[in-house]
């Protein structure tokens, strides 16, 4: 089977190239979509498998970053994404895509529902930044997008990108149903504990990436479309890599998610 | 019209990380105590809107409503003595507030009515501070009253607060204006340079009376009565002529004739353009295969691999920035992403370079009118290309910030960009493009506003009392940003045949530039979108408004385009058509106001005749003051900390390094990912491992010693970045950029001879580096203005050369890096260190110059350069960095602590006894080398005939020991260097 990713592009989204390479890497048949053209052409989502919305500026983080185009894509494709959603499709936000989706409430999804119930906030450093993390999977995690991995290093670039829960409950919520995808953590596995620069920007339990309930829809600040080869980690030159980057593995696991589950 | 407010600001029991950096920053900028801040966003509806769907806008658009509370025309400043808020002026571009608008509409489901709009402003809730405090703080960091407005209001009188806005709505309320005036040159000498002054024409007395006699013509006065036109020129006719000729766009300096004189006597120079800098590119095309089209287009293009082609430019927006720092430098970036953009039938931007050149954040002087602290300056160009970069997408891969005082006069704000295309598009050649009579004029992208009018005679002039506001520009990443999606694909589609930007001189220079091909141009410019009304022809035409590409059109790609620009919601709007009339016609209203005879337009500019006279220097003698007796671990702890030499990190970082996801070698390398790399790499074409190196070359600070020295140091500085992460000379491309003071002699440049006798000993120097090592330039831009004069004070800066190189390498896989690798391996240094400490860094902490400049002797680097090269590319090399600005001392310290290896090193081999002259000269060439001990003899012998020293070795233990000839010593430990190095601009 044909896997088909649609990989969102228009007003500002700036990852599009590489994580479309990354799909198409990992065996998809993927391919960019302006948003209009996706908003015209419904029957191009209701084909795919994968969504994927890249990272970027949308409408230059006005307002607050993602805010404008989590807006548009509730007001003018809500009801297609339900139906994909529905459909038990996958759905992936890196970054600027993950901070739509928290604010369009397709993130966390709890019981279904578009609902806003976490944000991500300005860095506690109150800075854009560039710098690489090391990240954990969260060992329960229902994420399909993280099967087999267990740490991967991958680049930040945010300035707003600190995971904030509404309360106190939404975040056990998320404990309970195994949401929690992915942490900041130190170079030797142990957990960053909100300290700096092993979480990057003071999220909430050093959650770095979540998941919805059926661990389908994803979305995480880091940039795993950022590593696809070795030369792509900033140490490269002095440790003993695989050649190929293991972000890849992100899209691969997807992918055979797809063929295997759609 | 109603007018609503809706405030956004962080839950009261949220702490507000913005208002707490606030704080920190009024207090180290202003030193003035604000004991608490609370930042208010605020939106100004000025919209029609029922109360329900105000409320749905507040809830649903404009809050987080995890973290925010908002409210509807009421304050939510709370515990405070004065609210400080801040907007932009009528006509500034509001990018927050047109995302707003387009964020109304899809919550409302209608577009709002014409007239109707959403304005952002910003609010500030001081506690602690007084109204006369507050005013100041306003002032001095929180608004650029050049582009903003401020009003400082008590909590007492917040409480009456409504729906009225507070500051006046930054709307232009003029009515349209169609007026063409006609100037009269039928004037005394005088009267034309007054002319000339008053207009902001920047033409000198020569050119004047060439416009006005080519009007006097007999043939030419009947032949306007013939147009109706009137005999004298029309005023856009003249701004025309005025934007065209002017030095920023004809670059007049650099064509001159140039009589030159020094103690060895005197010789003309026919054009430092095609003498120097066209000569040795021309000499070296002889030699290297790839280049495909150089000083023709927007940008130089050259062959990248068999179906790729690779496009450089690196331009200045210095006066802007002078002025309005952030707007300035972020016009820059995205200005320059578009010359690449509109190279050939346009490239894709892949990556960023930025150097910035600034006085002392640190300065404690006076700062004189018009001019703003260096370190606001420095905060501002940075903010700027931060955020122009960032938000379009295009990663920044190599850059420097330089230190001088006279920079305090002007900033230098360098941006550069590189594209890459494939070499066919459409089944033509990508890099081929031309106009046809009957194609369309079609410009794209943003609308036309009174913004940046004047900007490239502004920036053909000193900086003085009356520089206009209008000269500035804020950029709108997002607008073009779209816009560069929409013409990329409107490119593969083959809809348009010939592209350009509209930067200086707006549509003027670019539909002006584009008609020579054709042959003539006919343009209605009141078909173009404005802004607002109140623009007179003139000023549309020359109009600076950022984010607008104009290109040709054929007829029967008109449709195809302008769907393709609807459904991408880019504006593009037809103007006219290019002709083969031999003129360019401009009409409104169907009335001809402008026809000016191509010929005339682009070749009727008188050559200058320029004198230069070479000066010798009086150098003050040098002195070697001893230092800490035997010891010189304090004098490098104070060089790694000097303002030229430590990190910039904390500025770089927060620049994005890898989006497209090409990224090779970073900014910053090594075990803490802090060390400085010497060059960027990246990998452009999936699939491919063939790769781009990108560095640059900078030193102003030898200038005042020795021009030739100065120019030459740069282009080796850039070429030694390159050749340490492994690139070979005849692979490698170069981009000049001339920045300098006024060079031509007047009563307000007495000096003037002597500095143009810099520039052409500067070009002298890059003619005969560049071709001992096959560097061919590409493109180029020079800018020769950069003197501030206002009252008694002239401040001009040094005469300053940026070199940009770039290299093509063939297998990124081979490349090293800067930091040492392991223990027990060998450390080399290359070149030969000589008595070359003026303009050191380590005599300038002494508020020395010294006299001996560095000398490069190309020759010889030539043969080392190449010979690493090969070591590199046989996997030889560990680690290699190149020695610059601080000497030897700062080169071995970075290597070693970013590889968290130390290492033990003795200098006596390099056959100089002087212990301060081994660590602290900046002899150019060199490099600290480290390799494998399995490696070492193969190494040395493919180094052998050239200056290779064995120095000593790594080690486990995390201390850097170095020992002179003469017995002077160093000793530290990794992190104590490292945080010397890190924590002058620890900001």
């Amino acid at each position: 089977m044909t896997v088909k990713a649609v990989v969102l592009t228009g007003f500002g989204i700036n990852c599009d190239n590489e994580t479309h390479r990354a799909f198409c890497r990992a065996g998809a048949d993927a391919s960019r979509v302006h948003l209009n053209d996706l908003i015209e052409h419904l029957e191009l989502l209701d084909q795919a498998h994968i969504l994927a919305i890249p990272g970027g500026f949308s409408f230059g983080d006005h307002i607050a970053s993602g805010k404008v185009l989590a807006n548009r894509l509730r007001h003018k494709l809500g009801g297609p994404l339900e139906r994909f959603v529905a459909g038990g499709k996958l759905v992936i936000g890196i970054c600027n895509g993950f901070q739509v989706m928290v604010k369009m409430g397709l993130l966390p999804l709890f019981d279904g529902a578009f609902t806003q119930e976490v944000t991500l906030a300005w860095n506690n450093t109150c800075r854009f930044e560039n710098r690489w993390v090391h990240l954990g999977t969260a060992p329960d995690t229902a994420c399909v997008w993280l099967k087999d991995i267990e740490q991967l290093p991958l680049p930040v670039r945010h300035g707003e990108g600190k995971f904030i829960a509404r309360d106190g409950a939404v975040l056990q919520r998320l404990l309970d149903n195994h949401q929690v995808a992915l942490r900041y953590i130190r170079p030797d596995g142990t957990a960053a504990a909100g300290e700096f620069p092993y979480n990057p920007n003071g999220a909430a339990d050093d959650i770095a990436g979540i998941c919805d309930p059926s661990g389908r829809i994803f979305g995480l600040m880091p940039h795993p479309e950022g590593f696809q080869d070795r030369e792509n980690h900033p140490e490269w030159t002095r440790l003993p890599l695989q050649a190929e980057g293991a972000g890849l593995q992100v899209f691969r696991n997807a992918v055979e998610f797809a063929r295997k589950e759609l | 019209m109603p007018t609503h407010r809706i405030e956004v600001a962080m839950k009261r029991d949220l702490p507000d990380p913005a208002g707490e950096a606030l704080c920190a920053r009024v207090q180290e900028d202003l030193e003035i105590r604000v004991e608490s801040a609370r930042v208010i966003d605020v939106y100004t509806l000025n919209a029609a809107l029922s109360e329900e769907e105000l409320e749905r806008v507040r809830a649903e658009l404009f809050t987080d409503p995890i973290i925010q509370d908002s409210a509807v025309d009421r304050s939510l400043a709370f515990d405070y003595d004065c609210l400080v808020e801040v907007g932009f002026l009528p006509g500034v571009t509001d990018n927050v507030g047109r995302s707003a608008l387009e964020g109304v509409q899809d919550t409302l489901g209608r577009n709002l009515a014409p007239g109707e709009g959403v304005y952002k402003s910003t609010a500030y809730a001081l506690s602690g501070v007084d109204r006369e405090t507050a005013s100041r703080v306003a002032s001095g960091l929180l608004a650029n009253e050049l582009i903003e407005q401020f009003v400082v209001k008590t909590e007492a009188e917040m409480k009456t607060l409504d729906g009225t806005p507070l500051l006046a709505l930054p709307v232009v309320t003029q009515q349209s204006d169609a007026t063409v005036g006609e100037i009269a040159l039928d004037l005394s000498d005088a009267e034309l340079v007054a002319l000339s002054r008053d207009r902001m024409l920047a033409l000198d007395l020569e050119e004047m009376r060439v416009i006005r006699d080519y009007y006097a013509r007999p043939e030419m006065r009947a032949s306007r009565e013939k147009a109706g036109l009137p005999a004298a020129p029309t005023d856009i006719e003249l701004e025309i002529l005025a934007q065209t000729w002017s030095e920023h766009c004809k670059h007049k300096i650099f064509n001159a004739l140039i009589a030159y004189e020094d103690e060895t006597g005197h010789r003309q120079i026919d054009s430092l353009f095609k003498t120097y800098i066209k000569g040795v590119t021309d000499e070296v095309a002889k030699r290297v295969p790839w280049l495909v089209s150089v000083f023709e287009d927007n940008a130089g293009i050259i062959q990248f691999d068999g179906a790729h082609v690779f496009a450089l430019k690196a331009e200045t927006h210095n006066s802007p920035s002078a002025l309005d720092p952030y707007g300035g430098a972020m016009t820059g970036i995205v200005g320059v992403n578009r010359d690449v953009l509109g190279a050939g039938l346009g490239f894709q931007c892949i990556f960023n370079t930025d150097v910035f050149c600034v006085g002392s954040p640190f300065y404690t002087g006076e700062i004189p009118p018009r001019l703003q602290h260096p370190k606001r300056v420095l905060r501002g160009v940075h903010s700027g290309v931060r955020d122009g970069g960032n938000q379009s997408g295009i990663p920044d891969l190599n850059g420097a910030i330089v230190f001088h005082e006279r920079f305090l006069g002007k900033p230098l704000v360098f941006c550069g960009t590189g594209g890459i295309s494939p070499a066919v598009v459409g089944g033509k050649p990508v890099s081929e493009k031309a106009a046809r009579p009957g194609d369309v004029i079609v410009m794209t992208g943003g609308r036309i506003g009174k913004d940046g009018i004047h900007g490239a005679t502004f920036s053909s002039e000193a900086l003085h009392e009356g520089s206009p506001a209008t000269a500035v520009q804020i950029g709108d990443p997002i607008t073009q940003k779209k816009m560069a999606d929409f013409l990329l694909e409107a490119r593969d589609l083959g809809l348009y045949t010939c592209i350009t930007d509209d930067g200086a001189g707006g549509l003027s220079s670019s539909i002006g530039e584009m008609a020579r091909k054709p042959g003539g141009a006919a343009v209605h410019l009141d078909k173009a979108p404005l802004k607002y009304a109140g623009l007179a022809p003139w000023e549309i035409f020359l109009s600076e408004a950022q984010e607008r590409m104009t290109l040709a059109v054929p007829p029967d790609c008109l449709d195809g385009f302008m769907d393709l620009a609807r459904r991408r919601e880019v504006e593009a709007t037809a103007l006219g058509e290019f002709t083969n009339t031999g003129r360019l016609e401009c009409y409104f209203e169907g009335s001809l106001i402008a026809a000016l005879d191509m010929d005339f337009l682009h070749d009727g500019l008188p050559r200058m005749h320029l004198e230069a006279r070479l000066e010798s220097v009086q150098a003050a003698p040098e002195l070697l003051l001893p230092g800490d007796a035997n010891d010189l671990t304090s004098d490098l702890l104070a060089v790694l900390g000097s303002l030229n030499v430590c990190s910039k990190e904390s500025f770089v970082r927060m620049y994005d390094h890898e989006v497209l996801g090409q990224s090779v070698l970073k900014q910053f390398q090594g075990i803490r990912h802090e060390g400085p790399g010497d060059a960027g790499v990246i990998k452009p074409v999936s699939g491919s491992e063939r790769g781009l190196a990108v560095s640059c070359g900078i030193c102003p600070k030898y200038s005042d010693l020795d021009a030739y020295a100065m120019a030459a140091c740069a282009v080796d500085e850039a070429v030694r970045n390159l050749v340490a992460v492994g690139a070979g000379l005849g692979n490698i491309a170069g981009l000049d950029n001339f920045c300098w003071p006024d060079p031509v002699q007047s009563a307000s440049t007495p000096d003037g001879r002597h500095k143009l006798a810099q520039l052409v000993r500067s070009c002298e120097a890059l003619y005969d580096v560049c071709l001992a090592y096959d560097i061919p330039l590409i493109s180029g831009k020079d800018s020769m203005k950069n003197d501030y004069r206002i009252g008694d004070t002239k401040i001009s800066i040094p005469p300053t050369l940026l070199f940009t190189a770039v290299a093509m390498l063939e297998d990124v896989r081979k490349v090293v890096s800067m930091d040492v690798k392991g223990a027990g391996h060998a450390v080399y240094v290359l070149g030969e260190t000589g008595d070359e400490m003026g303009g050191s860094e380590y005599l300038a902490l002494r508020g020395q110059s010294g006299a001996n400049a560095p000398q490069v002797s190309p020759l010889s680097a030539r043969a080392l350069y190449e010979r690493l090269h090969r070591a590199v590319n046989a996997g030889l090399v560990a680690s290699c960095h190149d020695v610059s600005d601080g000497g030897l001392g700062v080169a071995l310290a970075e290597s070693a602590f970013a590889g968290g290896y130390g290492m033990t090193v003795t200098l006596s081999p390099l056959g100089v006894e002087n212990g301060v002259i081994a660590v602290f000269s900046e002899s150019q060439s060199r490099f600290v080398v480290t390799v494998r001990p399995e490696h070492t003899a193969a190494f040395e012998a493919t180094l052998d005939g050239s200056p290779w020293y064995r120095v000593g070795e790594t080690s486990l233990e995390p201390v850097l020991r170095v020992i002179c000839g003469d017995g002077k010593m160093l000793n530290a430990e990794l992190s104590v260097l490292r945080d010397a190095w890190k924590n002058t601009l620890d900001w």
